[in-house]
């Protein structure tokens, strides 16, 4: 790993959704956010930049075993304001995830935090159980 | 330079000439519509301005504004930060890792001076915003052509 001073950042641009499959209702620009997945012992938890993004325009989604995460973003441009130099656009996130049957569904938790989203999916009880083989 | 006119009169050519500048511009600058720019670094801004001040937005999602240092010397916005990697316990193995993290700092020099006592910045949703209003000296004056 890098030294923790240095800035580890590969790209500053965000990333445009590509259109395959289904097409996006609204017609606005859609970005897939950055994500960082990692795995306890007891969770896999999902760490997303979502800039923009408040408990009132995300939308989390979970069907047949896909999560799928929809944060809406307001564009307010400055008011009286002309665009001098752009770096950045503004749009909307979208993102889906396959999930694992070993996730416990009823206690996934998710919480925002500024503009940076935290799912919680704790790992279900194994239900595996071992068959044992008798000599015949 | 063929199609210029004489005496500022229009011709197809300086027309058209000047509908092409014109539409390069437009696409230069607008992000919605434009393509990739290429950033100047983290975290990647954008620029508004009119008659009045400036205003910085940036996208920097779970940053403690505690951290970040906005300074600004006369024309010269400095914004300096850190973005904290995850805590991780130990055990813990990473699946995936797209998100950057560390110290940055980029300085960006605003058009005109601003009044630095009355710079203003917020942070919402992981997106800053700083509002820096044009020093009062540094105002266009309006001159006025008096009747002789």
């Amino acid at each position: 790993m890098a030294n923790e001073n240095e800035l580890n950042i590969q790209e500053t641009e965000k990333q445009e959704i590509a259109e395959t499959g289904a097409e996006r209702t609204r017609s606005r620009l859609a970005f897939v956010p950055r994500t960082d997945i990692y795995e306890t012992n007891e969770a896999i938890v999902l760490v997303t930049d979502m800039p923009g993004v408040d408990e009132s325009t995300l939308d989390i989604t979970l069907e047949n075993d896909v999560l799928t995460l929809n944060g809406c973003v307001e564009t307010a441009y400055p008011e009286g304001y002309g665009l001098a130099y752009g770096e950045y656009r503004v749009g909307d996130y979208e993102r889906s995830f396959t999930l694992s049957s070993k996730v416990d569904r009823d206690k996934i938790e998710a919480t925002v935090k500024d503009g940076v989203l935290r799912l919680h999916l704790p790992k279900a009880e194994p239900s595996m159980r071992k068959i044992a083989v008798a000599a015949g | 330079m063929l199609g210029r006119s004489f005496w500022g009169q229009t011709t197809p050519w300086s027309e058209m000439e000047r509908l092409r500048r014109e539409m390069n511009r437009l696409f230069s600058t607008y992000p919605a519509t434009s393509g990739a720019r290429v950033a100047g670094g983290y975290p990647a801004m954008n620029v508004w301005t009119n008659e009045d001040g400036v205003v910085v937005t940036a996208e920097l999602p779970g940053i403690d504004p505690e951290k970040l240092d906005i300074a600004v010397v006369e024309n010269t916005l400095t914004l300096s930060g850190e973005r904290t990697p995850l805590e991780l316990a130990e055990g813990d193995v990473y699946h995936r890792r797209e998100r950057g993290y560390g110290k940055f700092t980029r300085s960006f020099q605003l058009p005109f001076n601003v009044e630095a006592n009355n710079v203003e910045a917020t942070y919402e949703k992981g997106v800053l915003h700083i509002t820096l209003p044009r020093a009062e000296a540094d105002k266009p004056r309006k001159i006025v052509v008096k009747a002789a």
